[in-house]
């Protein structure tokens, strides 16, 4: 379709349809960027009213507002919905949007898939949530479904959370294609690999991910229905199957996936960094490579999330020392940000606040991650708070700050008006604190040996549960004002230029803000930017 | 300093006070007591040798932090506009480069080197001297002396009435089973662990032993423990329902207060078999049953034996209730396989099992005929 519209000329002004068939048939990478963000942030609000009901359940010992199920099924669609239905189609808007505008494409390689990938999610998800209102209820055994407690003794509901599954690993796979597609087939002239954007970069590493690890995911899955409908045993040892087996599948799909949330969230605060420090990226090269061998180490270290189950002495030291390795790309991921910073010349935008919460918080997760790596301390660590502070703490201040700050960056060159700057730095140091009192007393709760997703807990856990209740619902109701500043910056923010930002290098910014309905219908000219190019220009 | 290390007086949770909040419908006690914020050093050499793997790698993170945000935040206060800082060009150092990824791998092989040694150590499992099957049910443990004829369930003593808010709760709420694991002190113990159903993780911090109870598997732990004392910990691994509420109590006894504790035992089991052998009235059966079946059952059937539709079938109003107890009896003891229907000939008494029976036959309306001690006795010898 690209050669069909580039001999449209732009003047000629080929908008969207009207109505409702403008979303429902659309093919453009923007109107399809937006469907992907505007289903997060709903998915967003839906699993963050599950977290706060797990939050009012533990502001006290004893149970009083639900019963330990229902506990059960919160914490499991809680997680299910966050991961599948908020940070990654979160990213995949992002894609949408940025991709053809940083390579200089007119559209996505491939927009009718594109247009399928994204309406087989409200499928899934409807799918998926509609299983609260079934006989038995909704999945209770964990986001990471452990059997035989999701197969032999699971509600009847998994049948239909399986389906939903395979749904959204198509929607990804399908979505992960075109990523690759339009990024290998679409750049600008010129433009070599090794001059794309950051976040094209991350994009297309973690697309391959995606295409690696999706059908492993819904091969687990497959096999769980086969077990609970058609007499196989894979995972009951009665029949001679392994339980153990179940986790080794699902993490060798897990550990990639936590780096599908977490590589994109990369490239968006390497693109912001930069822009805000008028600086070029340090160290671009080694950028490139620690995220390529970030994903390449992602597929040898997944039983370290299995320490416990009984690994012989050699495979725990093997996933006890690559995991260790990991350390080793991300550490130079953040020294790059900080020397990104450093003698450069900043301000501190909404986009930029987020971007600097993210390298400080994420390093705090990544500081938990490596103690974790450590597996005779694991074993006190394992299943306690202190993961669920640290998976919260490189998930939430780490890709949804992220794609926070994303959306403050991007806004104005998708609307073409400004937000509200005062509101946009209100809601972040809303969320920074909220942030920070939910998830940090976490750890201390680990520590002093609170075992996780547990309804009710011992005395001595109630202070600190009490702190992080409150923490939550502050950050939770502040996510509000970002709504809020959405809408009034589409209906009345002031007029944006064309490059936003005074330092904003790239592609995206040499379009008209809003960009035309086709990005760029006539391949732009890509100049590599001087060795000593200063951004301040 | 962002943890401060506090010294637990003793292993039992300190409380310094305690003050009831009443908040519209429901109210519970609020202990104002433990902030508790690190890993405790526990009760064995192993833990001991955790904790100190634990503080040295938090440190080195403390160290790798203060630098890494000092450099970013003398940047943000330097390095900013405002204060008319122009940017510099530079966007790369090979130098630079090379060295911060040399030296965070050669700070990791340090770690690594003491990790792997009580990793090692971890896995000595040779020359026990005791050997315990633990194994995990839905939702309580089990534990048999192997080679002795010790053989029992623990599940939590915490009363219903405490957790849902009517009494005011306990110093070991949640942390209190009715019989604990005892051992001695100074012997290697090795753990055999498994499960009856999904599964569990046996895990007690003072013991630095967290080891997952898979079904169909068995797994191996061990501890040595110096001072007599009581340790708790609980189910780590989600296993449904009632996971928060199948607590670990081990009880560490003197060599000789654990030989008095096996002999006590013996005399124990002796009690339970003359029990088994009087006759019981209906009323008497009625009256223990309806215990076992608060401790056993109601976590699925639920008190009033109305269970949890689509998942637990109810037995109040059941049609096997009526017939044949047969059936009945035959689905208690041994369980219905590919649900989650446990066997409990092995977890109860016979006297326990007439009684439970005979209790969810005639209670809630029911009108089924009773069963005695006998009848299950006999069917448990075949």
């Amino acid at each position: 379709m690209g050669s069909l519209e580039q001999t449209v000329s732009s003047t000629d002004h080929h908008g969207p349809a009207k109505g409702i068939t403008r979303w429902l048939y659309t093919t453009n990478h923007k109107d399809i960027g937006t469907l992907y963000l505007l289903f997060s942030l709903n998915m967003f609000f839906i699993g963050g009213c599950m977290a706060l009901t797990i939050r009012a359940e533990l502001f006290q010992p004893g149970l009083q507002l639900i019963m330990p199920e229902f506990f059960n099924q919160m914490t499991t669609m809680h997680g299910l919905i966050m991961v599948f239905g908020a940070v990654m189609p979160a990213f995949v808007g992002l894609a949408n949007w940025m991709i053809p505008m940083m390579v200089g494409a007119p559209d996505m390689a491939l927009p009718r898939m594109n247009n399928w990938s994204f309406w087989i999610l409200p499928f899934a998800f409807s799918m998926m949530l509609s299983t609260l209102l079934m006989e038995g209820g909704a999945p209770n055994f964990g986001w990471t479904f452990y059997a035989p407690l999701s197969t032999t003794y699971a509600p009847p509901s998994v049948t239909f959370f399986i389906f939903a599954v395979h749904m959204m690993g198509i929607s990804s796979i399908m979505g992960a294609i075109n990523v690759i597609a339009t990024i290998l087939n679409m750049r600008a002239p010129g433009m070599k690999l090794m001059d794309m954007p950051l976040f094209v970069w991350t994009w297309l590493i973690t697309a391959f991910l995606l295409i690696a690890v999706m059908p492993v995911l819904a091969g687990v899955v497959t096999m769980m229905l086969m077990d609970i409908h058609f007499g196989t045993s894979f995972f009951d040892a009665a029949g001679g199957g392994d339980p153990v087996l179940f986790q080794h599948v699902f993490w060798f799909f897990g550990h990639p996936e936590v780096y599908i949330m977490i590589l994109p969230a990369f490239g968006v605060v390497s693109e912001i960094i930069p822009t805000f420090a008028r600086k070029r990226l340090f160290g671009y090269t080694s950028m490139v490579y620690a995220t390529a061998s970030i994903a390449v180490l992602s597929f040898i270290v997944w039983a370290h999330h299995m320490f416990t189950v009984g690994l012989p002495l050699v495979g725990e030291l093997f996933f006890m020392y690559t995991t260790m390795l990991i350390a080793v790309p991300t550490g130079v991921k953040v020294f790059n940000w900080v020397a990104t910073m450093f003698r450069g010349s900043m301000t501190f935008e909404t986009p930029m606040l987020f971007s600097l919460a993210f390298v400080v918080l994420f390093t705090i997760g990544g500081f938990s991650g490596l103690m974790l790596a450590i597996a005779p301390a694991d074993f006190q660590y394992h299943d306690t708070y202190f993961v669920v502070a640290h998976f919260h703490y490189v998930l939430v201040p780490g890709s949804v700050f992220s794609i926070m700050a994303a959306a403050y960056y991007w806004l104005p060159k998708w609307t073409g008006h400004m937000y509200n700057e005062a509101m946009g730095k209100l809601h972040f140091w809303l969320s920074f604190i909220g942030v920070n009192v939910t998830f940090f007393p976490m750890h201390f709760l680990g520590l002093a040996g609170m075992p996780r997703r547990i309804p009710d807990y011992a005395l001595q856990f109630a202070d600190f549960n009490m702190v992080a209740t409150f923490g939550a619902f502050l950050f939770g109701f502040s996510q509000l004002i970002f709504v809020y500043n959405v809408i009034s910056c589409i209906r009345s923010g002031k007029k944006a230029t064309a490059r936003v930002w005074e330092g904003s290098h790239g592609l995206e910014w040499t379009l008209p803000s809003p960009p035309p309905y086709h990005s760029f219908t006539e391949s732009p000219t890509f100049t590599r930017p001087h060795r000593n190019d200063d951004r301040g220009g | 300093m962002l943890f401060s290390i506090r010294q637990q007086g003793g292993l039992e949770m300190r409380r310094n006070g305690r003050a009831l909040l009443y908040a519209g419908l429901f109210y519970a006690p609020l202990v104002s007591a433990d902030w508790q914020v690190n890993l405790i050093e526990g009760a064995t050499e192993i833990s001991r040798a955790v904790y100190n793997l634990h503080m040295v790698i938090f440190y080195i993170c403390v160290v790798i932090a203060v630098i890494v945000f000092g450099v970013m935040f003398w940047s943000i206060f330097w390095h900013r506009k405002s204060r008319g800082a122009k940017a510099a060009h530079f966007h790369e150092s090979t130098w630079v480069e090379i060295a911060w990824t040399i030296v965070p791998v050669i700070i990791l092989v340090s770690m690594a080197v003491p990790a792997s040694t009580t990793l090692i150590q971890m896995y000595d499992k040779n020359s026990a001297e005791l050997d315990i099957q633990i194994t995990g049910y839905q939702w309580k443990w089990r534990y048999q002396y192997l080679n002795q004829d010790i053989d029992f369930f623990s599940s939590l003593a915490t009363p219903q009435e405490q957790i849902i808010n009517e009494q005011i709760k306990g110093e070991n709420y949640l942390l209190e089973v009715d019989k604990p694991l005892v051992i001695p002190t100074g012997k290697k113990i090795r753990f055999l662990l498994t499960s009856n159903d999904v599964i569990h993780s046996w895990w007690v911090p003072a013991l630095a032993v967290k080891k997952d109870a898979i079904p169909g598997f068995v797994n191996e732990s061990w501890t040595r423990v110096d001072q007599p004392g009581i340790y708790r910990g609980q189910c780590a691994e989600l296993c449904g329902r009632d996971h928060g509420f199948m607590p670990i109590v081990v009880e560490v006894k003197s060599p000789e207060d654990y030989q008095l504790w096996v002999a006590e035992q013996a005399s124990l089991k002796e009690k339970q078999q003359q029990s088994a052998e009087q006759n019981w009235s209906r009323a008497e059966l009625m009256a223990r049953g309806e215990a076992v079946y608060k401790a056993s059952c109601a976590a699925c059937h639920q008190v009033e034996g109305q269970g949890i539709a689509g998942v637990f079938p109810a037995l109040a109003g059941s049609e096997l209730m009526a017939a044949d107890p047969a059936e009945h009896i035959d689905i208690v003891l041994f369980g219905r396989s590919g649900t989650a229907m446990q066997a409990f000939a092995e977890q109860l008494t016979p006297v326990d099992l007439a009684a439970v029976i005979t209790y969810e036959r005639s209670a809630w309306g029911n009108q089924g005929d009773a069963v005695t001690v006998q009848q299950i006795a006999e069917l448990l010898k075949e």
